[in-house]
């Protein structure tokens, strides 16, 4: 195998067992995340059919999708979040699965808690019955999204059955502005390729903007691969990745570390390596952006309006752009610092990390939340949320009028109580705008932390770069 | 998990693109620890009225294409998270198979899974089906997976392309897990060399 490869193609090589003629394989996959709500279906089928967890010890479960974010010492009021919840538990101790409980620590959103206890490392191949897998991409790892059935395929085999995607490169060069975040470029480059552009695709993205980005922005940027179609999205392992691995509680120890180092060290792209397709961003002239429909792709500058669906040529999409901005209720030319809102949500496994709540508390520092809205910050992990009071950072945002929430996924997809109420219009550091994602009829602009933070305080839209002055 | 050979039966079409698994079945009906009785939270928003009497302007809702088993969709149908629900969804309501001009990856993957066809053809064939849906109960299509072809009300045959393993599975409803087991041997080997050349995982 002398030929230049991507690191999709290396990583794909290493977990290779076999290929059928027609290009089927069967990979290894060496780290199996588990939710509550795609899981139980597969340890049903594991039941019915005699069979057990291959490998226990490469499997990790954690509760988030459902739980309160409220005190929860005394249960779960919902009756079916509560069924699913001991359901989790349940199978976990049947198949000899480690479980992180409600009241654990070290629970928290399945794809905060992976890289957090070192279960997430380089050149592994990653699955979860999760689309938002796509997050684990950050390390130099092939993670993606699987359905219930491959759940239970990993569960009893740890293979996954899969035919190599192709190889999409996104090079963002440039020194991002000021004010101009992860989110804001992982959501230009959805704006760029669209929803769809990266089906069929594995994403590495490469450029002196991601380099330049911490693990946790480079997380926020491969977290929503998924909403620009790809199957997974790659950054190439450097030091800063090293670093943040280094003396985690699932982290290679000692010699063990310095092996794995090396050999993470030799899976970046070589330097002719063939993609089918690339795709070229200046950060430096990003701005930070807002979503204005209900695709992700839906992307427009602060400084900019509401699109008009009627230039649109295409007649599907041009009626599928009309029928957004009906949910939304926009009209066409409006501004976007025009836009008033009701909700500010900041948290979910894009932009739920402690950083993301470093920023947030820079901006609203001393100040006021805007008296017509709600805000809710929600730690993506008990121990980001440990991180943050350590750092008095609670005490900002409950000084400023946050509320201040118990981990878990909670309005990202309002499958526990956290919801938007019809009509109401929501500023979300999350990573879907569809139709009744965050509650029925609920409206949702995406948004940076701190794009959602300074919307908090002024109650609408305002430029980041502006606020902070 | 069950075969699918072929079928003949009423096809629906659902226009917009980017229709998103939260739209196929939204999370509220996610909390269901079974893979039956989704069939009711089909689409549910576009289908219930807030009283939760049937919205009469949906397709499925109108009288002709109340047996409909073929979807015809705007592309990159399935979008969104990875929920197996929504094929699963769409199997408990009837539907067999959906046919798009693109699908998003994991949902056209889990389809496969659950015995039913997602079919990808090219822009043009896909609005032709479009219009002929509009003739509601009168525009039955046929589907034949042995021979890839579609057989439209006029007769008229449009062939489609599928990976040759999809199909063998599909065709003989073949149980992926056993599949592998089958290969146990070859993942055991792996597993040896695993543990010589990256000994901490
Ligand atoms: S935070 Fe949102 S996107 Fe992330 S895993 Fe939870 S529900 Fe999914």
């Amino acid at each position: 195998m002398s030929k230049s490869r991507t690191i999709y193609d290396k990583i794909w090589d290493d977990h290779l067992i076999n290929t059928n003629e027609d290009g089927t394989s069967l990979i290894y996959i060496d780290r199996h995340l588990v939710h509550e709500v795609t899981s139980p279906q597969a340890f049903e089928g594991l039941r019915m059919t005699n069979r057990k967890v291959r490998c226990p010890d490469k499997t990790l479960a954690v509760v988030d999708h459902n739980v309160p974010t409220t005190d929860r010492k005394n249960g779960i009021a919902d009756e079916e979040s509560r069924i699913q919840v001991e359901a989790l538990s349940k199978n976990c101790k049947e198949f000899g699965v480690e479980y992180f409980n409600e009241l654990d620590i070290r629970q928290g959103i399945v794809h905060v808690v992976g890289p957090e206890q070192g279960f997430t490392l380089p050149g592994t191949t990653i699955c979860c019955g999760d689309s938002h897998t796509s997050t684990h991409g950050a390390f130099g790892a092939l993670a993606h999204g699987i359905g219930t059935s491959e759940v239970e395929h990993i569960l009893a085999t740890q293979t996954l059955i899969q035919r190599k995607a192709k190889n999409l490169k996104v090079n963002v060069g440039g020194t991002a502005p000021d004010g101009v975040t992860a989110k804001d470029i992982i959501l230009s480059i959805i704006g760029e390729i669209g929803a769809g552009g990266g089906t069929g695709s594995v994403i590495e993205y490469s450029g002196k903007a991601i380099s330049d980005l911490t693990m946790e922005g480079r997380m926020t940027v491969c977290n929503m691969s998924i909403e620009g179609g790809a199957r997974a999205g790659l950054i190439g392992p450097d030091e800063k990745t090293f670093a943040y691995i280094k003396d985690r509680p699932r982290a290679p120890k000692g010699d063990d570390f310095i092996k794995a180092v090396t050999y993470w060290d030799s899976l970046n792209s070589d330097r002719d390596a063939f993609f089918d397709r690339e795709v070229y961003l200046d950060a430096a002239s990003l701005p930070p952006v807002v979503t204005w429909g209900t695709s992700p792709e839906d992307v427009v500058s602060i400084n900019g309006e509401v699109p008009d669906p009627d230039v649109i040529t295409d007649e599907n999409r041009k009626e599928s752009k009309k029928s957004a901005l009906e949910y939304m209720d926009l009209k066409p030319g409006t501004k976007i610092k025009d836009i008033k809102l009701d909700v500010i949500f900041i948290g979910s496994c894009t932009n739920g990390r402690i950083e993301d709540l470093r920023e947030v508390a820079k901006v609203v520092e001393g100040q006021h939340v805007n008296e017509n809205l709600n805000a809710i910050i929600v730690p993506g992990s008990g121990l980001v949320k440990e991180q943050a009071i350590s750092e008095g950072l609670d005490k900002i945002f409950m000084a400023a009028g946050f509320e201040w929430r118990e981990p878990g996924c909670s309005m990202c997809l309002a499958m526990n109580p956290d919801k938007l109420t019809p009509g109401q219009r929501c500023a979300s550091t999350s990573n879907r705008n569809f139709e009744g994602r965050q509650g029925f009829r609920g409206r949702t602009h995406l948004v940076s932390p701190a794009m959602a933070a300074a919307a908090a305080i002024a109650g609408r839209f305002v430029d980041i770069r502006e606020f902070a002055k | 998990m069950d075969k699918f050979k072929n079928l003949t039966a009423v096809a629906a079409s659902l226009p917009e693109i980017n229709i998103d698994t939260d739209k196929i079945i939204p999370k509220q009906y996610l909390k269901t620890i079974e893979r039956t009785g989704l069939g009711k939270g089909l689409f549910s928003e576009l289908r219930y009225n807030d009283d939760g009497t049937e919205n009469k302007n949906f397709v499925l809702n109108k009288p002709q294409y109340k047996n409909a088993k073929i979807l015809v969709a705007g592309d990159n149908f399935g979008c969104g998270s990875s929920r197996e629900h929504a094929p699963w969804a769409l199997l408990d309501y009837g539907i067999k198979v959906v046919i798009s001009t693109s699908f998003a990856d994991i949902f056209y993957n889990n389809c496969f899974k659950n015995g039913m066809l997602p079919i990808i053809l090219d822009e043009k064939e896909v609005s032709m089906l479009m219009e002929e849906t509009e003739r509601g109960s009168n525009a039955t299509l046929t589907v034949d997976l042995e021979n890839q072809e579609i057989t439209r009300s006029d007769g008229d045959k449009i062939n489609f392309k599928i990976d040759k393993f999809l199909k063998h599975c599909l065709l003989n409803g073949l149980d992926d897990i056993a599949l592998t087991l089958e290969k146990n041997k070859d993942i055991e080997s792996y597993e040896q060399d695993l543990r010589n050349q990256r000994p901490w995982l």
